[in-house]
């Protein structure tokens, strides 16, 4: 179980409750769960971004890789979850995203991880992976190790 | 059929305005969208293509449709029917006559891709082939009799390997014939069909773990069907593997589709909410193979590896929806 990151509900001038958080890794996992097994799986410190309009908006206070799934048509239309857009239209969270890292399944052809590769083109950052469904130990061992080394690149050419 | 006719047990009209589970109304959206018929797609642009196959090559590409035209006969009009009686909700019992509705479409574009393709002579021999195939009569009945089985869980585990797992044998032809430029619009129908049965197991798989957080469910009852899933997994994968000889060993493939056996497996069980089984060792599936399925698919384009240090930011992707603010 991944532990829970540092979060303090507040209220804005708007009146939306909003919830901070530090974690390295945020995520978005619709109810079937998958990417937020593939979250626990790996063991670090992460959050869900929301899954109901209700529920208070994640506003991320450090550097962070957005992690999320597919979903969307034929085309890719609407392939990125609203609450995700929602999440990356508040401006404080777009400007600390750092990398994506994207699950689908291939079986959906061009639209495969489609969401994480539009997300890496509008916010011109890398998409780091993308995995299928809740991951392989393979992937789950791939990710952690790599978020560890992403990381400690990054820290060193922001010194 | 003698026994009694089994069907959803109480009728109320349907209310789509009042939702118990909004991934009913996601996958009947998403099922919508993605509707298509077999007419859509120009098979007689590989009629040209289709003339450059060696005989032995035809011949096993039309058993390969015959086989999956029984598969999806048996999910059309048997299978997604099957699981309607424990639809959780009403919304999942229209779910699941979009899917049996699809199955027969499905089922009925192998049959355009032959009358394209074939005279009516290979394509009834086909036909014969595959009623007499031990092998791909023994999958077809081992999955019908979970399906008259009285335990509709696993009946929902039956469903999602068949939807998940038992297509790949045949799918990995049109794979194979689009990486070599062959048969490529008839590769375009059955990546339809791919995205279909991708949604359907994703679908059945989902619900099978609904039912398991129902209360009630004993931690004996889940490992009992943890158990069954991997034993009925194994005994189907053992046929596959005779199916898969006997199908590919006349042209060498047999062991690159097991590679792709294994991959599909594992997506299988993730469907269901298990842990992969195959080690990524036996799951290294032909990359041409894997792009032929998803374009996206650069399995050896992973930016921690190293690799993906030359991968250019802000490729040519579609940004334009409307719905980002910024």
């Amino acid at each position: 179980m991944p532990t829970s990151s540092l979060a303090t509900p507040m209220q804005d001038h708007a009146h939306v409750a909003e919830v901070l958080t530090n974690s390295r890794l945020i995520y978005f996992s619709s109810a079937s769960g998958y990417t937020h097994r593939f979250a626990e799986k790996l063991g670090i410190d992460s959050v869900r971004i929301p899954l109901l309009a209700r529920e208070p908006q994640l506003v991320a206070t450090e550097p962070f890789v957005l992690l999320l799934p597919t979903y969307g048509g034929e085309k890719g239309e609407r392939s990125i979850p609203p609450q995700v857009v929602k999440f990356l239209n508040d401006a404080r969270n777009r400007n600390l995203l750092r990398g994506v890292v994207g699950a689908g399944n291939t079986n959906f052809g061009t639209t495969y991880c489609l969401a994480a590769i539009k997300i890496a083109a509008k916010c011109n950052v890398p998409l780091l992976y993308k995995f299928e469904l809740m991951g392989t130990q393979e992937d789950v061992t791939r990710v952690r190790e790599g978020l560890e080394v992403f990381w400690t690149r990054m820290s060193r050419s922001s010194k | 059929m003698t026994e009694k006719l089994k069907l959803a047990g109480h009728v109320e009209a349907i209310n789509w305005n009042r939702i118990q589970d909004e991934k009913d109304v996601e996958v009947w959206n998403r099922l919508c969208n993605n509707f298509w018929l077999p007419e859509k797609v120009p098979l007689s642009n590989d009629i040209q293509s289709w003339g450059t196959l060696t005989e032995t090559e035809k011949l096993l590409t039309m058993r390969v449709f015959t086989g999956l035209t029984l598969l999806d006969t048996l999910q059309g009009t048997v299978g997604a029917v099957s699981l309607i009686p424990d639809a959780m909700t009403p919304h999942e019992e229209a779910v699941y006559t979009n899917i049996a509705f699809m199955e027969s479409v499905h089922a009925k574009s192998y049959s355009s891709i032959f009358s394209t393709l074939a005279s009516t002579k290979e394509i009834d021999e086909a036909f014969r082939w595959s009623a007499e195939n031990v092998n791909l009569q023994k999958k077809a009945q081992i999955i019908e009799s979970y399906y008259y089985g009285d335990d509709p869980l696993k009946r929902k585990i039956a469903s999602t390997l068949l939807e998940s797992f038992l297509f790949y044998s045949g799918f990995y032809l049109p794979m194979y014939w689009s990486s070599r430029a062959k048969l490529t619009n008839t590769a375009d129908l059955i990546r339809l069909i791919i995205r279909d049965e991708a949604v359907h197991g994703y679908y059945i798989g989902y619900k099978f773990q609904r039912n398991l957080e129902v209360e009630g469910i004993t931690e004996e009852r889940k490992q009992e069907l943890k158990d069954y899933t991997f034993e009925l997994l194994y005994e189907l994968y053992e046929n596959e593997v005779q199916y898969t000889h006997d199908l590919y060993d006349g042209v060498g493939l047999a062991e690159d589709v097991k590679k792709f056996l294994h991959y599909n497996a594992n997506k299988a069980l993730m469907n269901l909410g298990y842990e992969a089984m195959f080690p990524a060792s036996v799951t290294d599936v032909n990359p041409a193979i894997l792009s032929a399925l998803s374009p996206n698919a650069d399995e050896n384009h992973d930016f921690f590896s190293g690799s993906g240090s030359s991968y250019v930011i802000g490729k040519a992707v579609n940004t334009e929806d409307e719905d980002w603010d910024f």
